[in-house]
């Protein structure tokens, strides 16, 4: 018996390490095995996708739904709006003259609203009546009816009133300044519309995916302390590995179902596509062509000419941002912000006896996240500018800011300052946060103050 | 040999000192019981020796060795605050903790199989922990600490939420596991399972060490010659039989027994006694009364705490 235990002593002694390793590598298991498996992760990992996905799409299918036709009565007494009125796939302008006798139809149902234009008190009608019975119009409805007629009388007052000719009309509606911006080292334009959106973007989903898994981590911790397993764990491995373990493998949990969002969305967007080809074709097109039974006129063609233009020059925009590199920097961001906040989020969780007496730590890390997001709009403004630099550096904002800089252009040694010091960072709250996890762990029954924290960082 | 043994522990917290100059000796395959008050320390010296903790002084000793991380694959714990992650399945969760302890999984799995066997919860495996009643939980528990069939075992008041049959289950296996060659550190207020189980104890109280020793040689030294005399019934005038030094405690009539305690002087033989009695009566039985560990117990926390008034 005592040549096989010390056999066995001996054995344990050189590959000490190595069965560290084995344990941090089972518990990094475990984490990660136990979320995966869970109801709750297979129903976001398929819900995110279709919310996504359901962003691009449900616009397409609104555009396309034809709800009921509405016919308007159109009872003008000033006789400038007669037959101007444009027809579109869901409004039918019919002209009457007789307001009753339109009332009269609006009860039976023929017209679903009749606008009655009555003589002005001046030169120029400024008001009109929309009657309706039984169902009030749409807001839709009713703003394209005003903005129809303030078009037909501007054209009115300016072709008739002010005598400017057809061509000098058509000139005058066709003024559209393109502002286009170019880098001249590169010679490549700037898209900032899109470099705004996929700056707000990703710093938002920073903010999201440290906010859900930070609380992940927490939660298990609270899991473990309530259920008292902890104790018979941490005769087995130190604090210090179970609570690295289970960050890790949180975060494999986070990096999983991000690239299964990923494929998802892709998968379920190119699935529709093929499907149903038509739905993605732009509504705007279809609608100004199925416009009424008129043949497009000019001017629409032109018009037409241009939007297309600028979804052209849209999707090259979208297609010149480096890709690769900004998901390798998301990735880094993602993954380094996470660690640094995670280990406080598991610092609050042993500190505390249930989730509910987690509010008052909670502010810290809350702080300064909501600060960086506030901030990200002002960042987006002035993308080189001192603020946008220092809160870029600063590891508790960077992970945000630098997310909403980086479509804009960041000079490589600000990059490489902002991620050394989130390395510092991280390793400087995991120790913090090291310190009171391992003594909060087996504090039970304490109502836990910031002054008591202090203490256990000290001992 | 000692198996394990901790020299000088001291261990202050910021308000307070949990442990002050604490040693022990546990010998190789028996059972050592850890007594004390709540509050004593008992937790504290378990935590250190499991190496949850650290002492802020003294040393400790493992088969001869200073105790090093390593040892940890050696020693079982059932903390006396013990639980189980909820949503995990039974036997997922036993070969985790198994496979925490550093046993293969292989192993672990064939040595799970045989336990669940035979402790007749094979039927458990697939079951959610939170399915389970507390008392189902306590052997699961139990089994995950034995499993690894570590040199040393710590048993934290292993009894509480056990019901009574259970209670000899687990006293039978660790009376078992002792005999197959662990040693056990037992702690616990439960002193009758102290008599029946521990062959030495050590009683902690107030963060200090206050007796050691083995069971039977603790009781020996803490008995007062108390004995108990089962005698048929008749009116006997015992003033009048045995000396004025003998001390007459309590004299009972009950059931168509009499029973009588008498106090003899520590110079004193029983038989002396007997030798007084027996021209006077029908005499059935003779006992001396040990103290129990319980009066032990109670007596050395008292003499404590007015020492410390």
């Amino acid at each position: 018996m005592i040549f096989l235990f010390k056999k066995l002593t001996n054995r344990s002694k050189n590959p000490f390490k190595s069965i560290t390793m084995k344990k941090i590598r089972l518990i990094i298991q475990r984490e990660y095995l136990s979320r995966v498996k869970k109801r709750s992760f297979i129903i976001m990992t398929i819900l995110g996708p279709v919310l996504m996905a359901s962003i691009w799409i449900v616009p397409f299918f609104l555009a396309t739904m034809s709800d009921e036709k509405k016919v308007v009565s159109v009872v003008d007494e000033t006789g400038v709006f007669v037959d101007k009125f444009e027809s579109t796939a869901k409004i039918l302008f019919v002209y009457e003259t007789d307001l009753e006798k339109s009332r009269a139809d609006l009860t039976k149902e023929k017209y679903s609203a009749v606008l009655y234009i009555c003589k002005p008190t001046n030169s120029i009608p400024d008001h009109a009546m929309l009657y309706y019975s039984d169902k009030s119009p749409g807001i839709i409805t009713q703003s394209y009816i005003s903005n129809a007629m303030q078009t037909i009388l501007k054209n009115n007052l300016l072709i008739n009133a002010h005598n400017i000719s057809k061509e000098d009309f058509d000139l005058i509606n066709r003024t559209n300044i393109k502002l286009n911006t170019e880098d001249i080292r590169t010679g490549k334009k700037s898209y900032t519309e899109i470099k705004t959106a996929l700056g707000i973007f990703s710093g938002i989903l920073i903010y999201f995916f440290i906010f859900m898994y930070g609380a992940q981590v927490m939660r298990g911790v609270i899991e473990e302390k309530t259920s008292r397993i902890v104790e018979v764990i941490i005769s087995s491995v130190k604090p210090f590995q179970l609570m690295m373990g289970k960050i890790v493998g949180i975060a494999l949990v986070g990096l999983t179902q991000f690239a299964l969002w990923i494929l998802l969305t892709f998968f379920i967007i190119t699935s529709l596509q093929i499907a149903k080809p038509d739905v993605f074709k732009s509504p705007k097109t279809e609608q100004a062509f199925d416009a009424g039974q008129k043949i497009p006129s000019a001017d629409q063609i032109q018009l037409q000419k241009l939007q297309n233009q600028e979804i052209k020059e849209m999707l090259t925009g979208i297609f010149e941002i480096d890709y690769g590199l900004m998901i390798l920097q998301f990735l880094f961001y993602f993954l380094a912000g996470y660690l640094l906040y995670a280990s406080l989020f598991a610092s609050i969780g042993a500190a505390v006896d249930s989730e509910a007496d987690t509010q008052q730590f909670m502010l810290p890390i809350t702080i300064p996240l909501l600060f960086a997001i506030i901030m990200s709009n002002f960042v987006i403004n002035n993308p080189d500018g001192p603020v946008a630099f220092w809160l870029s550096i600063i590891p508790l904002t960077s992970p945000i800011i630098m997310m909403v800089r980086i479509p804009f252009g960041v000079p490589v040694e600000q990059v490489y300052l902002s991620m050394g010091l989130l390395i510092l960072g991280f390793i400087a709250t995991t120790w913090v946060a090291g310190r009171i996890y391992r003594t909060g762990i087996l504090m039970y029954g304490k109502k836990v103050s910031y002054r008591e924290l202090w203490k256990w960082l000290r001992y | 040999m000692y198996l394990f043994s901790a020299h000088n522990i001291t261990k202050n917290y910021a308000a307070h000192t949990a442990l002050k100059n604490v040693s022990i000796d546990v010998s190789a395959q028996t059972i050592f019981g850890l007594l004390g008050p709540n509050g004593a320390g008992k937790t504290s010296l378990i935590r250190i020796i499991n190496q949850i903790t650290a002492p802020d002084e003294g040393e400790l000793y493992f088969n001869g060795e200073k105790l090093k991380p390593h040892h940890i694959s050696l020693i079982g714990y059932l903390p006396e605050e013990r639980g189980l992650y909820k949503k995990m399945k039974v036997g997922e969760q036993a070969l985790y903790l198994a496979q925490l302890k550093g046993v293969p999984k292989a192993e672990a799995l064939k040595k799970l199989k045989y336990w669940f066997e035979k402790f007749e919860i094979l039927d458990w495996w697939n079951k959610k922990v939170e399915e389970l009643s507390k008392g189902m939980q306590q052997k699961i528990q139990f089994i995950v600490t034995i499993l690894h069939e570590p040199k040393l075992l710590i048993f934290d008041e292993p009894f509480s939420g056990f019901d009574p049959i259970n209670v000899n289950l687990l006293k039978e296996e660790i009376l078992n596991l002792r005999n197959n060659g662990a040693t056990i550190i037992f702690s616990t207020h439960n002193m009758e399972s102290v008599e029946e189980l521990c062959d030495n104890i050590a009683l902690i109280n107030k963060a200090e060490k206050i007796l050691d020793g083995k069971v039977h040689e603790i009781k020996n030294t803490y008995k007062a010659n108390i004995f108990e005399i089962g005698y048929n019934k008749q009116e006997i005038n015992f003033n009048e039989i045995v000396p004025q030094s003998y001390e007459i405690l309590s004299d009972i009539h009950q059931n168509g027994i009499s029973k009588i305690q008498i106090k003899i002087p520590a110079d004193e033989m029983p038989n002396q006694l007997i030798k007084y009695l027996i021209p006077h009566m029908e005499m059935h039985s003779f006992n001396e009364i040990l103290p129990s560990m319980n009066d032990i117990f109670i007596q050395k926390v008292n003499e404590q705490k007015q020492k410390s008034f």
